[in-house]
């Protein structure tokens, strides 16, 4: 074989190292992936709740699993000074986890941090994210018989994983908001938090 | 030297999705029941205490008699515990990182369900031989 490198043979998933994963991954290669996703939901379902709630699932599981391995691979860095690298860090409050979620998860997941992070002015438990185009929505149209329904509720649900894994649940959906000036409407990432979250902040103050 | 240390995996719903005997001591008929016993009154404990702070080891958080517990808190708040008698720190602390890894694989599994028991055998054995190289 022309050109084989000695590639270590593991015998079992759990011998291989966890590594820092391949940067770039083919944007066509998911959005026909993301497709097939949503066609096969769109079959399975008669309404629109129904297959947002589907996709919403899917966004869940990945989103659960994000947390662990970027919180995990954070404390891989190599400019920490010693003592930082002692111990992971695991986020306890609100904004910490509503960062980690706009730059780190927005970084590894879609390769820029999200446009903008917004605490709701009518209620305490609102915050929104905004995206001028969310990646999983580029090559995606609605038909105006869908009225209301994204696909970003994809991303809405590995919002919520991420939240609800690191212990603050919240009820997130994605909506189109129509902006002067521009044809496309920008996404916008809703997230309520539950009581107790709130409660628990007061707390810790 | 006999150590006795029993290890449980905790998942957030506060499930056990995993559990061993690690030590090297014999068993007694008695012993297991009292360390799962002692380990899931420390959950109380953990509860409180994971969210005073953001680092994920916390250290002898309750004793018993002359056993002592220590905990890590993962991101997803999964707790790995273990009971035991020695003092050993810094190796208690490596073998918590080394499950934690093992852990994030067997999560990042598609077909693993978060919360479900981790019934791979080979998960199994390669605790047991962390605990032998740390404990």
């Amino acid at each position: 074989m022309i050109g084989a490198s000695k590639i270590k043979q593991y015998s079992n998933v759990l011998e291989k190292p966890l590594s820092k994963g391949k940067q770039e991954v083919s944007l066509s290669a998911f959005a026909f992936l993301f497709s097939e996703l949503v066609q096969y939901n769109q079959t399975q379902v008669d309404n629109i709740a129904e297959l947002e709630r589907r996709l919403e699932d899917a966004g869940y599981a990945v989103g659960a699993r994000c947390l662990e391995l970027l919180c995990h691979r954070e404390k891989c860095v190599m400019f920490m000074p010693f003592w930082l690298s002692q111990g992971n860090r695991r986020e306890t409050r609100l904004l910490g986890i509503l960062s980690f979620v706009h730059s780190t998860v927005w970084k590894v997941l879609f390769g820029k941090v999200a446009d903008s992070l917004e605490k709701g002015t009518e209620h305490e438990d609102e915050y929104m994210i905004s995206e001028k185009e969310l990646l999983v929505n580029r090559f995606i149209s609605i038909p105006k018989d869908m009225g209301t329904f994204n696909c970003g509720a994809f991303v809405a649900g590995i919002v919520r994983g991420v939240l609800d894994s690191a212990g603050f649940p919240a009820v997130v959906t994605a909506h189109f908001v129509p902006m002067e000036g521009q044809q496309r409407p920008r996404t916008t990432i809703l997230i309520k938090f539950a009581e107790e979250v709130l409660r628990r902040e007061a707390r810790l103050g | 030297m006999a150590t006795t240390a029993s290890f449980i995996i905790v998942s957030r719903n506060d499930i056990p999705i995993y559990e061993a005997e690690v030590g090297s001591a014999t068993k007694r008929e008695d012993a297991a029941q009292l360390h799962q016993f002692v380990l899931h009154a420390a959950l109380d404990i953990v509860q409180d205490l994971a969210w005073t702070t953001s680092a994920m080891f916390l250290k002898n958080i309750d004793r018993f008699n002359d056993l002592v517990v220590s905990v890590y808190v993962t991101a997803g708040h999964t707790r790995l515990m273990l009971l035991h008698d020695s003092r050993n720190d810094d190796g208690i602390k490596s073998f918590f990182q080394e499950v934690h890894e093992l852990y994030i694989k067997v999560l990042l599994n598609p077909l693993y369900l978060p919360g479900a028991r981790i019934a791979s055998s080979h998960f199994d054995t390669k605790v047991r031989a962390l605990a032998r190289k740390y404990l």
